[in-house]
């Protein structure tokens, strides 16, 4: 039964994990920048919720509350600093991004408070199974708005004409200016999404999960990971790869111990990237 | 020629007199002093890996955090039964004799200089396979997953620390701790820059820039880039334990992930000491750990509480800014002194190109 139970837990939080890749295939794809700082957004969402919580508002509103609010911090942040850094080295844009995380990480320090935190959101536990199996509903709950936004985001990305500027500037940004698009304003607005993916992201987290301020890099590698393994823009891919990912956490966690879950996914992230490595190496080619 | 290295001669003697003499000129700060070497000799490493090679590493920490384990272990170890000690938690039921403290802190500093660098030689050829960012990613992922492990394994201490051996009560005098450990990193800031003056006047200097500029280039040249991307790396991590070594016999205390593994400290520090004073020079490195040094120790205390908010809007500003790092800035500014020709005509024809 414990396999079960590590089996569900897994997946429904891996969808939760995909729903941040998603965000962050989705900048790489578009502005080719890597944001060290995707953690800490996720976590600042997650803040936002749990102050309307404090607020004596349900939690839940928070999915629908944060990524508003977080669109415009991701807008503002790219703003002061992404846009100088877009077309530059890749390593430009991984330090800057650790800066801001840095930078993030602090303030929420003196906002929030060092303490781990989590908004109740008393949707009580499902029992499965003659009650060997317990699943909080709040995972669920999780797993189907993070569902129900990733296609809604699909289907904004493939009809609006927004979505369709992204996807051009994408492709060839160049030539998707030369044609008219402000890329400008389309970097900026593919930055807010992302920061408003992980506005739910961190919603989502405040109630089945726990914050704290300086939890925001295991959740930016666990995206890295998934957009390596899956590929920018496959978003089949990134849901698979991401309740992958959940699995192999869960069992690391019951096989090797909690304290070193945290280890796990870092040494899965060199084992990945050494994986590919070597596969690639036998065409002669390496991963670009 | 001979000019010139008069006035090298008379520059490097002027510092080492100096270096000497500063635990005696600035009696109160021998414990910044000793940081400051160190930290200049984890940027100038960092900058063999990240300047001169192109390889921007984030897990040169990994190599400074094995140091400081393997030295401490190693000097308890070898008189003493390490669980048990970690398990007293540093109190003083084993103590070490002056003889037993300095011999084992001698073969401890040994080992943790040849560990790491057998451990980057035997991880090298999976790692170093990897190109830019990957390699900046996956090194990142490796010094914080040594941090979580180091945190998790018992005969080290796991979560509550690790206390090395305190400095023998025997020797009296006050002052000599901060001494010992001055000129020993003193020692190793010396051994560091000649050795890294060294590469920088040999071939394998401009093996591992061709490496930087164009690996692939480097490759079909016949350049077996693995190899000497491997040897770049070992002496990086040769260095960095030594550091990591005397940094946790100073410290006295190490804890897994924000003493030894502190990839939000140190893993950081030594990226942006490089970038500030500018990659791929000799002195860059050492100018830009002297100014983040004084910029740290001079605005932390002012700022308590918000030093790292300062030091991450410092990595936006020098990131975006200042890429090119102070010496590149003189080196635009004054090309001549950097012994480069310039081709008025051809600088003209470039000004009315752009």
């Amino acid at each position: 039964m414990l396999m079960v139970q590590a089996s569900l837990d897994g997946i429904l939080l891996g969808i939760l994990f995909a729903l941040i890749a998603y965000g962050m295939a989705l900048q790489w794809g578009v502005m080719n920048i890597i944001n060290i700082a995707q953690g800490d957004l996720v976590i600042l969402g997650g803040y936002i919720a749990y102050t309307i919580y404090l607020w004596g508002i349900h939690p839940a509103w928070g999915v629908i509350i944060s990524p508003i609010i977080m669109f415009f911090v991701g807008w503002g942040l790219y703003k002061l600093v992404i846009n100088k850094v877009v077309d530059r080295d890749l390593f430009i844009s991984i330090l800057a991004t650790f800066g801001i995380a840095i930078v993030f990480q602090q303030l929420m320090n003196f906002i929030f408070g060092a303490d781990v935190v989590v908004a109740q959101s008393e949707y009580g536990t499902t029992m499965l199974f003659d009650n060997s199996v317990t699943l909080p509903n709040s995972k669920i709950f999780s797993a189907f708005i993070s569902v129900l936004y990733a296609v809604a985001l699909v289907i904004y990305m493939k009809k609006s004409r927004l979505g369709r500027a992204i996807r051009a500037t994408a492709q060839n940004a160049r030539a998707a200016k030369i044609l008219g698009v402000d890329t400008e304003k389309v970097y900026a607005a593919t930055f807010g999404i992302n920061a408003a993916l992980c506005g739910i992201a961190g919603a989502l987290i405040s109630i089945t999960l726990t914050l704290h301020p300086y939890v925001g890099l295991p959740y930016t590698v666990r995206s890295f990971m998934i957009v390596i393994v899956a590929g920018l823009g496959n978003l089949p891919a990134v849901a698979v790869s991401g309740m992958g990912l959940g699995l192999f956490e869960e069992f690391a966690d019951y096989i090797l111990g909690t304290e070193f879950r945290i280890g796990a996914v870092f040494m899965l992230l060199v084992f990945i990237l050494v994986y590919r490595r070597f596969k690639l190496s036998k065409k002669r080619e390496y991963l670009k | 020629m001979g000019n010139i290295k008069q006035k090298d001669l008379i520059l490097y003697s002027g510092l080492i007199i100096l270096g000497l003499a500063a635990p005696y000129l600035f009696s109160a700060f021998k414990v910044q002093l000793t940081y400051l070497c160190v930290l200049i000799v984890l940027a100038m490493t960092w900058n063999l890996q990240g300047g001169e090679m192109g390889y921007n590493t984030f897990g040169n920490i990994l190599f400074y955090g094995l140091g400081m384990y393997l030295t401490a272990s190693v000097q308890v170890g070898m008189f003493f039964p390490l669980a048990e000690w970690t398990e007293s938690g540093g109190e003083k039921t084993f103590v070490h004799t002056t003889a037993q403290y300095f011999q084992g802190i001698g073969v401890g500093l040994l080992v943790s200089a040849i560990v790491p660098a057998v451990i980057a030689g035997a991880i090298g050829y999976a790692i170093l396979g990897l190109r830019g960012h990957y390699f900046a990613i996956c090194t990142l992922g490796l010094g914080i997953a040594a941090g979580e492990i180091a945190g998790g394994i018992e005969i080290i201490g796991a979560g509550q620390g690790f206390t090395t051996p305190p400095f023998p009560a025997e020797i009296v005098d006050t002052e000599a701790r901060g001494k010992f450990f001055y000129f020993l990193s003193f020692a190793l800031l010396i051994g560091t820059f000649v050795f890294v003056k060294y590469i920088y006047g040999s071939r394998f200097r401009l093996i591992l820039n061709a490496i930087r500029d164009n690996e692939d280039k480097a490759e079909a040249m016949g350049i077996q880039t693995m190899k000497y991307k491997i040897v770049g790396w070992m002496c990086s991590a040769f260095f960095c334990g030594l550091a990591g070594g005397i940094m946790g016999g100073l410290i006295g205390y190490i804890d897994s992930t924000d003493v030894a593994f502190d990839g939000r400290e140190m893993g950081v520090f030594m990226v942006l000491m490089a970038i500030l004073g500018g990659k791929g020079t000799l002195w860059g490195p050492v100018i830009g750990a002297t100014l983040f040094h004084f910029f740290k120790e001079g605005l932390w205390t002012l700022i308590l509480g918000w030093q790292y908010v300062a030091l991450g809007v410092l990595i936006v500003v020098i990131v975006v800014y200042f890429p090119e790092g102070l010496m590149g800035w003189l080196r635009e500014k004054y090309p001549e002194r950097f012994g480069e020709v310039i081709d008025e005509k051809d600088r003209k024809a470039q000004v009315e190109l752009k």
